[in-house]
């Protein structure tokens, strides 16, 4: 094996660089009050909701609005194996890999039918089947079960904080490791073009539902860590469509070339959104809707997408410095 | 069933239809021609029902007078935002595939922003006005008149848009520019003003479903998104582009959607969002595609 790929400057820079922010994580809740820790669990959802979406509509370019969909399927999940009445029927972590199993299958079955469907047309499906599940879950809750919501058995936030370190960490090298495989570059290639990677022996159909049923596995299993957090859901907590559109956002503003850049704009949307959205729901939502429009028109590479230009351009001053003001006259003259 | 219950659910089916054509025929010309698929469009019909019932309730002015207030509002307001934004964004864009991708995400966060800014002025409870409430008898049974004048106008005013997209030299341009853009601006027609003009008359057919829809129901500041799917599934039955093809499409939906809220209301959008994904399944070719 290649040692020296292990040693280099920047390898063990970024090594550093997780280990400090894992072990910052991992004993946050020792130190942290009660409330900055369920501020972090929701950071670190949507840092968990980002980074799946950029798993699969990342690199394909199928933009999914299912995010509320499979959430929602795993909070649902959650609810019914972990009720208040008559108590737990399963133990904690089951129910968490069983909301994301349930929203893995769901996937599968919905990417099966839909993903021939080519880009708006599958933006639209995806969104239709969020609101589709909003409104089938409102119906049941009033017309069959007779009251709204669910109640569960609940979890405290040291709890809740945990189990979404792990699915986050879980997460993050789930698509670290698919960017790397086979697989991330097929992806890749239907997303540059469907047809040439199809010529080029790709199964398109195959790559596109595994990856889809993937990201949907920690979308679920994000729904049924939150929902006995909570200790109560209903079908607006659990199928917000926010829960579709911020992942966007978050990785539009992050940037999607790099790996860090969802998370990057996951944490900084994340934090902002706490701080402010409870407080001024609705200016908080128009200016989301303006970042939105600016990010797209002025920032389409995103935050990240920023570093190597800025990069080049300190390049260029620094070169500049070091020829000194000589250059600069040679320029006027 | 009686035969009175039969001729209420289809008639209501059709009176509601002329309105869900409307919103289809400004979806249609937005996505056909300028190749943006308006997920704002239904907040845009929101906000016209919002200015109707202000005008109405405020300053007593009847929604058949306010609407030439609100009409060439809108207008403008479509033409501003597309030659801001989604002109903008189309010189940008490195492909038409890019720019519909993002001209979606911009729709969103035009969504937010109409949604928003409305609920800051007009607040989350929904309201309602009454005028020419009325009753008219039909077939035996009887419909409320601001119902019967809202598919009055909404059928005459598709006759006069397909006689402008048919016959005026503007609708020439506009068909011309929905065939093939790049074309059509080199010969000589100025694409940079047709397509802002396209979007300024899907946002117009917008306000105009707005205001009718104030007439005959409550007006809330969440109603938007539903309409938006509405226009969508009707586009999709009547085909792109097609004016006639939007009335049938509207009033087939109409009557499906009173169908079931007689059977059972609360399922009403859960059926107009599961005949959508029929739709898109069933025709991969392109819901929204020219055939």
């Amino acid at each position: 094996m290649d040692i020296s790929k292990f040693t280099s400057r920047k390898f063990l820079l970024v090594a550093g660089l997780v280990l400090a922010i894992l072990v910052f994580l991992a004993t946050f809740p020792i130190y942290g009050s009660n409330s900055a820790v369920g501020v972090w669990i929701i950071i670190m959802m949507y840092v968990i909701l980002t980074v799946s979406w950029v798993m699969f509509s990342g690199s394909t370019g199928y933009m999914s609005l299912a995010v509320a969909a499979f959430f929602g399927i795993g909070a649902y999940t959650a609810a019914f194996l972990y009720p208040r009445t008559p108590g737990p029927l399963l133990p904690l972590p089951a129910v968490i890999i069983a909301g994301g199993l349930v929203s893995f299958i769901f996937a599968l079955l919905v990417g099966l039918v839909t993903l021939r469907l080519k880009g708006m047309y599958f933006a639209i499906f995806t969104f239709g089947l969020s609101v589709l599940l909003y409104h089938i879950m409102v119906f049941y809750e009033l017309q069959i079960q007779g009251f709204r919501g669910q109640r569960l058995t609940p979890i405290t936030n040291q709890t809740a904080f945990y189990i979404v370190l792990v699915i986050l960490v879980l997460t993050v090298l789930a698509a670290y490791l698919i960017r790397r495989s086979r697989l991330g570059l097929a992806m890749q290639s239907i997303g540059e073009s469907e047809d040439a990677a199809a010529h080029m022996g790709v199964n398109t159909t195959m790559v596109k539902v595994i990856t889809f049923a993937i990201s949907a596995f920690f979308m679920g299993a994000a729904g049924a860590a939150l929902a006995p957090k909570w200790g109560y859901i209903d079908p607006t907590v659990a199928f917000n469509m926010f829960y579709s559109f911020m992942p966007v956002l978050m990785a539009v503003f992050g940037g999607m070339r790099e790996l860090y850049g969802p998370v990057v704009g996951a944490v900084i949307f994340a934090y902002t959104e706490r701080a402010l959205r409870l407080r001024f729901p609705y200016q908080y939502m128009l200016a989301f809707g303006i970042v939105l429009i600016l990010i797209i028109i002025f920032l389409p590479g995103g935050l990240t997408g920023l570093v190597p230009k800025l990069q080049d351009k300190l390049r260029g001053v620094i070169a500049r410095l070091r020829k000194g003001g000589q250059s600069e006259q040679h320029v006027n003259t | 069933m009686s035969s009175e219950t039969v001729v209420r659910v289809i008639v209501s089916g059709i009176l509601n239809g002329g309105v869900y054509a409307l919103a289809a025929m400004g979806l249609s010309i937005q996505y056909g021609v300028a190749r943006v698929l308006n997920l704002s469009h239904g907040e845009f019909i929101m906000v016209a029902a919002w200015l109707t019932w202000t005008f109405f309730t405020r300053l007593e002015i009847n929604p058949l007078i306010s609407v030439a207030i609100t009409a060439p509002f809108f207008l403008g307001i479509g033409f501003l935002i597309h030659r801001t934004l989604f002109t903008t964004l189309k010189n940008k864009a490195p492909s038409p595939a890019a720019f519909e991708g993002n001209s979606l995400l911009v729709a969103f966060g035009l969504l937010y922003i109409v949604q928003n800014i409305a609920l800051l002025i007009w607040g989350g409870l929904p309201r309602t006005y009454v005028w020419l409430s009325g009753g008219v008898n039909i077939l035996g049974v009887q419909f409320s008149l601001n119902s019967v004048i809202a598919l009055a106008v909404a059928l005459a005013l598709g006759v006069a848009f397909y006689v402008f997209v048919s016959r005026s030299r503007p609708g020439k341009a506009i068909r011309a520019a929905a065939e093939d853009p790049a074309t059509a601006g080199l010969m000589g027609i100025n694409i940079n003003r047709v397509l802002p003009l396209c979007f300024g008359l899907g946002a117009l057919l917008a306000g105009i479903a707005g205001v009718l829809l104030s007439m005959c129901y409550p007006v809330s500041t969440s109603m938007g998104l539903n309409y938006t799917v509405i226009a969508l599934i009707v586009v999709a039955l009547g085909g792109l582009g097609s004016i006639p093809g939007s009335f049938i499409g509207g009033f087939i939906l109409g009557i499906v959607g009173s169908i079931v809220a007689q059977l059972e209301s609360t399922l009403v959008m859960v059926s107009f969002y599961a005949i959508l994904m029929i739709l898109l399944v069933a025709r991969p070719k392109g819901l929204l595609g020219k055939s």
